[in-house]
């Protein structure tokens, strides 16, 4: 076992299709929230699998898509500084700014690191103890645990030196923006079943009960992608609405209460602003008054920054499972992974990019 | 970046006072900080994001999961559902 190759056994994916088949019988549209299955849904053509009644919206939950304009500006005016070494996940490196990107400031001279693990960039605070290193904390409640043991290990070994730039964002109060959104179509989501190996089920409780939606927890292979529809539309065919774990090999209820206490000790809810989405309440998470010291934001005095969108891009929409894709006027035209107008674009988990990978080629 | 993978923990250790522990992702094997599941042990299976474990794959919930999934029927009408709408 390897638990990967056995959730993409095609003969099990054709007894789910099946019964998906004979479940339906009415017109559903149903929302995944993480990029990571929206991944495996184009690259799988699940959503050209499916019957037509099933209809696939892909949600906001690809971190760097949702990093607002004002953290990337001001993420690039901190590595442009000759004391800072940057470190960043590889898939921030071509998120447009209003003016360049990472990789533009790192052709320019700036010294921008790639790292696997926020503890990484701890590791190079303490190698280089002249230098400033600042580590670009985005990403989801999966990423977060991650971001706190970095900067508690920093403060434990008394590293000067090292700062976080935060941007974490939160899943439920997406959600519950996408629901309060006039013109909503969504009836049922798969909940992106990573996040809830940290934060457990419970979140999403008080969705399904003022929404009435179905909420599955649901896990990131073919099977697991199919399976978690396949639970979605039963509900929705008995007029049900609960929440349902279809990842039990990866979530417990409680999630993970170790790394949920380290989150809670350095980081405060704040509300967020998502870029393409505005700001929603109580969706991030800051650093805590008592962390206050390991803030970049704070310790680099950087220009006013103004950010630019390109008007072209209406990745808003997009995020907000309004558009497709390929709706996009700048499409695969002025807007291709090399060239990318925004960010859904650019990350493996943007829903753009992988429409752009898996549909736009001969 | 949002990508969590499972892996097979082969090896633990204390490093700088944090449980670490080396993981083969089916061939590839690297360095992960297992200070969040201190239930896993060597032979384990966990879901490892950004360098740090997350969560203990529940090997028994994997094989249920796939049992059931293989239960179902692939036939386009399914033989026991002749008489439902
Ligand atoms: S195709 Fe490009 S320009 Fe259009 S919404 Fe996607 S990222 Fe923005």
């Amino acid at each position: 076992m390897r638990y990967l190759d056995e959730f993409g056994d095609p003969a099990l994916a054709a007894g789910l299709l099946a019964e998906i088949r004979r479940t339906v019988t009415r017109p559903w549209t149903v929302m995944e929230v993480c990029g990571g299955q929206t991944h495996t849904i184009v690259r799988n053509g699940i959503d050209q699998l499916l019957p037509d009644a099933v209809h696939l919206v892909h949600g906001p939950g690809c971190p760097v898509c949702v990093t607002p304009l004002e953290t990337i500006d001001r993420a690039l005016a901190i590595a442009a500084r000759p004391e800072v070494v940057f470190c960043t996940f590889g898939d921030m490196l071509r998120v447009p700014g209003s003016h360049e990107d990472l990789f533009g400031v790192r052709a320019a001279g700036g010294d921008v690191r790639l790292v696997y693990s926020p503890l990484d960039a701890v590791q190079l605070a303490r190698e280089l103890p002249d230098r400033q290193v600042v580590f670009l904390a985005v990403g989801f409640e999966t990423t977060a645990p991650a971001s706190a043991l970095a900067v508690q290990l920093a403060r434990r070994d008394g590293l000067a030196n090292f700062s976080v730039l935060v941007s974490h964002v939160l899943v439920p109060p997406a959600m519950t923006a996408i629901l309060d959104a006039p013109g909503c179509r969504v009836q049922g989501f798969l909940a992106a079943g990573h996040v809830c190996t940290v934060m457990g089920t419970a979140p999403y409780e008080p969705l399904v009960e003022r929404h009435r939606v179905p909420i599955v927890v649901t896990g990131f292979e073919p099977l697991d992608v199919l399976d978690g529809l396949r639970r979605v539309l039963v509900q929705l065919e008995a007029g049900r609405a609960e929440l349902d774990n279809a990842y039990p090999r990866a979530v417990r209820a409680a999630g993970n209460p170790t790394a949920r206490a380290a989150v809670a000790e350095v980081f405060e809810t704040c509300d967020q602003p998502w870029r393409g989405l505005g700001v929603i309440p109580r969706s991030g998470w800051r650093l805590a008054p008592s962390y206050a010291g390991f803030d970049a934001a704070t310790r680099f005095d950087v220009a006013t920054i103004s950010p630019l969108e390109s008007p072209r891009c209406r990745s808003g929409e997009v995020l907000q499972g309004l558009l497709a894709p390929t709706e996009c006027d700048a499409f695969a035209t002025a807007c291709t992974p090399r060239t990318p107008l925004g960010a859904p674009m650019v990350s493996a988990e943007g829903a753009c990019a992988a429409y752009f990978r898996y549909r736009s080629g001969p | 970046m949002c990508l969590g993978v499972p892996g097979r923990v082969e090896d633990i250790w204390e490093a700088n006072g944090i449980r670490m522990g080396s993981v083969d992702f089916g061939g590839v094997h690297k360095e992960v900080c297992l200070a969040y599941v201190p239930e896993v042990e060597v032979g384990d299976y966990a879901i490892v994001h950004v360098g740090v474990a997350l969560t203990r794959l529940d090997e028994d919930a994997a094989r249920e999961t796939l049992e059931l999934l293989g239960a179902l029927d692939a036939a386009p009408g399914g033989p026991d559902r002749s008489g439902s709408p």
